[in-house]
């Protein structure tokens, strides 16, 4: 549906802003360096506070940068305000018209782009009809549920067939059930609509379902950029690593070395492990075990001591301690075999493929 | 690390915007030319002599024993004023919030209060009080059997403009204790305090910013307020009076220009003390709305007690406004009761009354919308917009609050009398509707620009903003989005800038020329004579207009208003 879908690029650019307290200047942004190809998925996730929505904003025209360049498209556009920008925003408070009912909050932006009525009405009640509102033109934006004005929100920004489409935390104000049922939409009505996209927010399985890519960022810095399966399982940090999912962290040394593969000392224990071509025989090293892929046994890696054992319905949930660290390990389904009390003594149990090592 | 680049771009941004551009320019030459040129004349002209600068004018009026006399006058009773205002108002704002008013009479009488500050023209209140407790007063002679009672002087006063200025104290104060969450009370309460107790240590302490705010808001209106003591206040002089006296009795203008700039001086003090300190203040001690409603206090040895007092009170204050149209309709006040319409006919027929109501209406007709629309422009541009000017902005249409309307006067005779500068520019402009105007524009800026801002901060930035995203320009979304949305500020703006210019008296009676007739003007030079029956007949046209158009406003709010698709949004 969109004329063109467009690329994005930043090249070098920061942002700088001043404390309110202190008055001093800080970057809100530092050398984020990202390339989005047209049409194209990408999510920005963080923390708050990490610069996300800033870099958003700065692509919209809402904030300049103080460094580097935004293209869209190929163009630079530091110097475009915001209403020359090919972009539309969906932002976290929906932001519509009050006064203005469905139709004319949907056509707002065909009307400043002029074009005839009859045309108006037509790409109105397409665009309704793909974000599933059709017929209901009349109401007022008060009148609906917070859903629908997402909906409203999404079809007023797709219908000006911008290069790129921005969502700004557009599910946060919605309830968890709705929140699954929107990302879901928002993925088909993208994939439909063969539209760019950059989404901001700090809901890690947000992004995961949303995205071709994710751009994870911590206090201004651009951490690590993946799609999914490489940033859950090829975390370049213990950040990123506990920001996506959960994880445990096993602190020891390289013991031995041989090729990609190795022993590391985690507590005492020899552990084999994989993947260790970035570490030298004695460096530190750190073992990223996600709590799904280790399991509670009779035989295993590590030796445990069972501190904590919960049901949850759909998995059993338990804290161990391997010496002094603690490992939370998520056992699905585990009617079918034995489950740990507290104070019994077991073992972790995982491959040296289940491990990550920082 | 530098931010040159983002002000660049910002700048760049902005150039790109010419009728956002254009609109600051021409705001910014607006308030420089009519606010602080005229400031900035009376300094140069009581500092800068024909000899060069000295400090001579001002060793001359320090001299003058009425001048100095005056200084200790209008403090006295500003400060005996704003805190007689500000106990009466906290203590009607304190029985509408917290006590059950058990009748629908009561809380009649309050709205009623709470809206005279708006409707209410300068004098009315000096007017009854002369009729009720002067000489002839009904209260006095009649009840009392005082025959030589004077009212004119201090109390007289004091009485009258704590009357005047409470109310706006009642609904400042109304506003904090509103937002004050009542589980605060109810903690102190649950742990064993009395209500006194209660009042003292929780709810006096969070309004406490608020009250001083009160104060000092009285205080500045009391200081720069000229019709009630020009009216009763006999041989009593303010400084506001006796500025006026100084530039229409004794023909001093560079003495009038240095008692102009000690006012000023005086006010603004006060002015930045309110703004800077205070207001920032009261508002850290809201934490915002209300989380539930508040359980009333329903005790009689409570309720009692305060609802006779703000129910005398209010009765008080309603019929000295009765006191009025009557006596305006009898035919001596004081010694003949018989209803006539002599008055009436007597200022139709023989003091221009078509005239003083033709202009008085008709330029503050042409001045209200320009000021409403200003100050929804200012509004939006402090509130949505990111330049560098802004602070300037904000600051000098703010500014206009603290300048007593004598002050202004003194500063737009100096300033214009002989064109800007002195250079014949835009002499023309002196002695003509058009100076009228713009002082009746810079007279109610304040207020409606403060009152933009406060309804502008309650709108999400971010639905200018996606009006802009959606390829808007800044006009578009002001037209579009910005005003529909404030179009109940827009409306009440209009209204109360009519009002203000209508009722307004202070700087204009320096400034207008012989070919006008002002209704205010009028009474003041009426009530000056003694005769109260014309005065009475001028004010009570003056009260039909103001409460008209402010019945009026609150129909057109209602049916074309946003407060039916805000409220729920």
């Amino acid at each position: 549906m969109a004329k063109e879908k467009k690329g994005v690029r930043l090249e070098h650019v920061s942002k700088i802003y001043q404390d309110p307290k202190t008055k001093k200047d800080f970057y809100a942004v530092h050398d984020a360096n990202i390339d989005i190809a047209p049409g194209e998925f990408v999510t920005l996730l963080g923390p708050s506070g990490c610069g996300k929505t800033t870099i958003l904003r700065m692509i919209a025209g809402f904030e300049s940068p103080d460094e580097g360049e935004i293209y869209l498209g190929g163009e630079p556009i530091n110097e475009l305000t915001p209403n020359k920008r090919d972009t539309a925003m969906v932002f976290q408070s929906y932001a519509l018209l009050p006064h203005y009912n469905i139709f004319d909050n949907v056509a707002y932006g065909l009307k400043l782009r002029k074009l005839p009525k009859e045309q108006i009405a037509e790409k109105v009640h397409a665009i309704l009809g793909l974000v599933g509102l059709e017929g209901m033109e009349d109401r007022m934006t008060n009148q609906l549920s917070g859903g629908q004005q997402q909906r409203v929100a999404l079809a007023r920004a797709l219908v000006i067939e911008p290069g790129v489409l921005l969502f700004d935390e557009p599910l946060s104000n919605l309830d968890a059930k709705l929140r699954v049922d929107m990302r879901n939409e928002i993925r088909r009505i993208q994939q439909a609509a063969g539209i760019t996209a950059i989404y901001v927010t700090h809901d890690q399985s947000e992004a995961m379902a949303l995205s071709d890519n994710i751009i994870i960022m911590k206090k201004g810095v651009i951490d690590q950029v993946g799609d999914p399966h490489t940033v859950y399982y090829h975390p370049v940090d213990e950040f990123v690593a506990d920001f996506i999912g959960e994880s445990n962290f096993l602190r020891g040394k390289l013991a031995e070395k041989d090729g990609e593969s190795g022993l590391a000392t985690i507590e005492g224990h020899k552990v084999e492990v994989a993947h260790v071509g970035h570490l030298a025989v004695g460096d530190d090293a750190v073992l990223v075990l996600r709590p799904e892929a280790a399991k509670l046994a009779d035989e295993g890696v590590l030796p445990c001591k069972v501190t904590l054992s919960r049901f949850m319905g759909n998995y059993q949930n338990y804290q161990v301690m391997v010496g002094d660290t603690l490992v939370k390990i998520t056992d699905f389904n585990p009617k079918n075999h034995k489950i740990y009390e507290v104070g019994d003594e077991a073992y972790v149990a995982f491959t040296p493929e289940d491990v990550h090592v920082l | 690390m530098a931010r040159t680049q983002s002000a660049e771009l910002d700048r760049k941004k902005l150039l790109a915007d010419p009728i956002m551009i254009t609109t600051i320019v021409v705001l910014i030459a607006f308030l420089t030319l009519f606010i602080l040129y005229p400031l900035a004349i009376l300094l140069v002209d009581s500092f800068i002599t024909e000899r060069g600068p000295s400090l001579e004018v001002f060793q001359r009026i320090f001299e003058m024993h009425t001048f100095t006399t005056a200084i200790t006058n209008t403090l006295a009773v500003g400060l005996l004023v704003s805190v007689a205002s500000a106990l009466v108002g906290l203590l009607f704002a304190y029985v509408e919030v917290y006590v059950k008013l058990r009748t629908r009479f009561l809380s009649g009488l309050f709205k009623v209060v709470s809206m005279l500050p708006v409707v209410s023209p300068p004098f009315v209140l000096s007017l009854s009080v002369i009729m009720l407790f002067g000489k002839a007063g009904i209260i006095t002679r009649y009840l009392l059997g005082i025959y030589d009672n004077s009212v004119y002087g201090f109390w007289g006063i004091f009485v009258v403009q704590t009357l005047t200025f409470f109310p706006v104290c009642y609904m400042m104060l109304r506003g904090l204790l509103k937002n004050i969450d009542p589980s605060l009370e109810e903690a102190a309460r649950d742990m064993g305090a009395s209500r006194w107790k209660v009042f003292t240590s929780v709810t006096l302490p969070l309004v406490l910013p608020g009250l001083g705010n009160a104060f000092l808001v009285t205080f500045i209106e009391s200081i720069a307020d000229f019709a009630n003591p020009m009216i009763i206040g006999g041989s009593y002089d303010t400084l506001a009076t006796t500025i006026y006296l100084q530039i229409t009795g004794a023909y001093d203008k560079e003495g009038a220009a240095a008692m102009a700039v000690v006012l000023l001086c005086i006010t603004l003090l006060m002015f930045i003390v309110q703004k800077y300190v205070l207001e920032a203040k009261s508002t850290a001690t809201l934490t915002g709305k209300a989380s539930r409603a508040r359980m009333l206090i329903t005790d009689k040895s409570v309720t009692l007690p305060l609802t006779i007092l703000c129910g005398v009170i209010a009765l008080f204050v309603v019929i000295m406004y009765i006191c009025v149209p009557f006596g305006a309709l009898f035919k001596t006040w004081g010694y003949d009761f018989t209803l006539t319409p002599k008055w009436f006919i007597q200022v139709f027929e023989r003091y221009h009354g078509l005239e003083a109501f033709r202009d008085s209406f008709v330029l503050s007709l042409i001045a209200s919308p320009i000021t409403a629309l200003l100050s929804m422009i200012i509004s939006y541009l402090v509130v949505k917009r990111n330049f560098r000017t802004k602070a300037f902005i904000e600051f000098v249409s703010m500014l206009a609050m603290a300048v007593p309307g004598t002050v202004l006067g003194v500063g737009f005779i100096r300033g214009f009398s002989a064109g800007v500068f002195r250079t014949g520019f835009l002499q023309g402009l002196y002695g003509s509707a058009a100076i009228l105007i713009i002082v009746f524009i810079v007279r109610s800026l304040p207020t409606g620009t403060r009152s933009g801002i406060s309804a502008l901060r309650q709108i999400d930035k971010s639905i200018e903003e996606s009006a802009y995203d959606m390829g808007a320009d800044s006009f578009t979304v002001f037209r579009t989005v910005t005003l529909p949305l404030i179009k109940d500020s827009f409306l009440s703006g209009l209204v109360t800038a009519f009002v203000r210019s209508i009722t307004a008296i202070s700087a204009i009676i320096l400034l207008v020329t012989p070919q006008f007739f002002l209704i205010t003007v009028q009474i003041n030079e009426f009530a000056e004579k003694g005769s109260y029956g014309i005065a009475c007949a001028f004010a009570t046209i003056l009260i039909a207009i103001t409460y008209g158009s402010v019945l009026l406003m609150n129909l057109a709010i209602k049916h074309f208003g946003t407060s039916k698709y805000t409220e729920e949004a």
